[in-house]
């Protein structure tokens, strides 16, 4: 598979490694001359020093026969402009963004680019994730079937607590997959299972009914 | 018209003044307070600190009301990412957005903005002085 880079810092070095490491060709454009010498040393020549929101750079970059586009750069701005003219100009089949600031996920996916990697948020649900007050965290988002994985603590006073699975009232489409208990076996939940406070489930929901969730879950009123 | 402008480097700053002095109701938006030094002493319209690459910022900079939107900072990116948030997410009527590369004029226009590279319009019209 032929991968273009743009931006290699931390996430675009290590992403180039594993995919060379992984047998893939692989170019890396990075406006930084130091960087690129960096890369040079470390990676040989897997880089075009330049600008990878430029059309002349982007042509010379052979991205009309990229499979993937991935941009990663500290800049949405950038990170959007070098994907749209990479989807939209070059036709990439796989086009992929990381998205600094969370405000601009939407942004991106109105002006045509599906696939984004929010960072900020990515960070936080993994901290949420090892403090135990929080009541739903996202794990993963399944964009193209309309869902979300997420994590569900049933904590004290939790509706929830004392019902059986069947029971709960949960958006139409919503599957809890998981019990996760302290001290037992990881069991695929029967319907007529009940919850304890203490529990946690992981459960698939349509995206954007997190809400519903948490306050039909979760949190006591 | 209302205008919201983007960027206050010479162009920016000239084209509020221009359509100040003409009586429009013109904001111009700049991430550099000093920037706005440039307006003219008897501006009249409002220069707004922040970032227009920012939906939220744009909200409380009243796009909704605009008419026109300009973006003309120094970065092609940023111009582009402001004026297609005007278009798309708020729907602005008429948007401009000065691009420097020549090559991602067509493109941007391709995507329905009214994309301008100063580069490309310069070159023709030196081209032409010369041909007189």
């Amino acid at each position: 598979m032929y991968v273009i880079i743009v931006g290699a810092g931390e996430v675009g070095r290590y992403l180039g490694k594993e995919l060379l490491n992984s047998g893939n060709e692989v170019l890396m454009i990075e406006r930084d001359h130091s960087i690129c010498e960096e890369l040079g040393e470390e990676l040989g020549s897997v880089f075009l020093c330049g600008d990878g929101c430029e059309v002349a750079l982007l042509t010379k970059a052979g991205v009309a026969r990229a499979d993937m586009f991935i941009a990663v750069t500290d800049q949405d701005d950038d990170n959007l402009a070098a994907c749209q003219i990479a989807k939209q100009k070059f036709h990439v089949p796989e086009v992929i963004a990381k998205v600094n600031s969370p405000k601009n996920e939407h942004i991106f996916a109105k002006l045509g680019i599906d696939h984004t990697v929010d960072r900020v948020s990515l960070v936080l649900e993994h901290i949420k994730l090892q403090i135990p007050m929080f009541p739903l965290i996202h794990l993963l988002s399944l964009k193209d079937r309309g869902l979300e994985l997420v994590l569900v603590r049933i904590l004290e006073h939790s509706p929830a607590a004392g019902k059986a699975v069947k029971d709960l009232s949960l958006p139409d489409g919503s599957v809890v997959s998981l019990i996760l208990r302290m001290g037992q076996e990881c069991v695929v939940p029967a319907t007529d299972a009940m919850l304890e406070v203490g529990d946690q489930l992981v459960c698939s929901i349509p995206s954007g009914s997190e809400e519903i969730v948490r306050t039909g879950l979760s949190v006591p009123a | 018209m209302n205008v919201t402008i983007m960027g206050c480097g010479r162009v920016g700053a000239e084209l509020a003044h221009l359509l100040d002095a003409e009586g429009h109701k013109v904001t111009i938006i700049d991430t550099d307070a000093t920037s706005f030094e440039k307006l003219p002493a008897d501006f009249g319209g409002v220069a707004l600190l922040g970032r227009a690459t920012d939906e939220e910022e744009l909200e409380k900079a009243n796009i909704r009301q605009c008419d026109a939107f300009v973006a003309v900072t120094r970065e092609d990116d940023k111009n582009a990412m402001a004026a297609q948030i005007a278009k798309e997410i708020f729907e602005v009527p008429r948007v401009i957005c000065r691009v420097y590369d020549p090559l991602r004029e067509e493109f941007y226009e391709s995507l329905g903005l009214e994309a301008i590279s100063p580069t490309g319009l310069f070159a023709r019209l030196i081209k032409e002085r010369l041909e007189k």
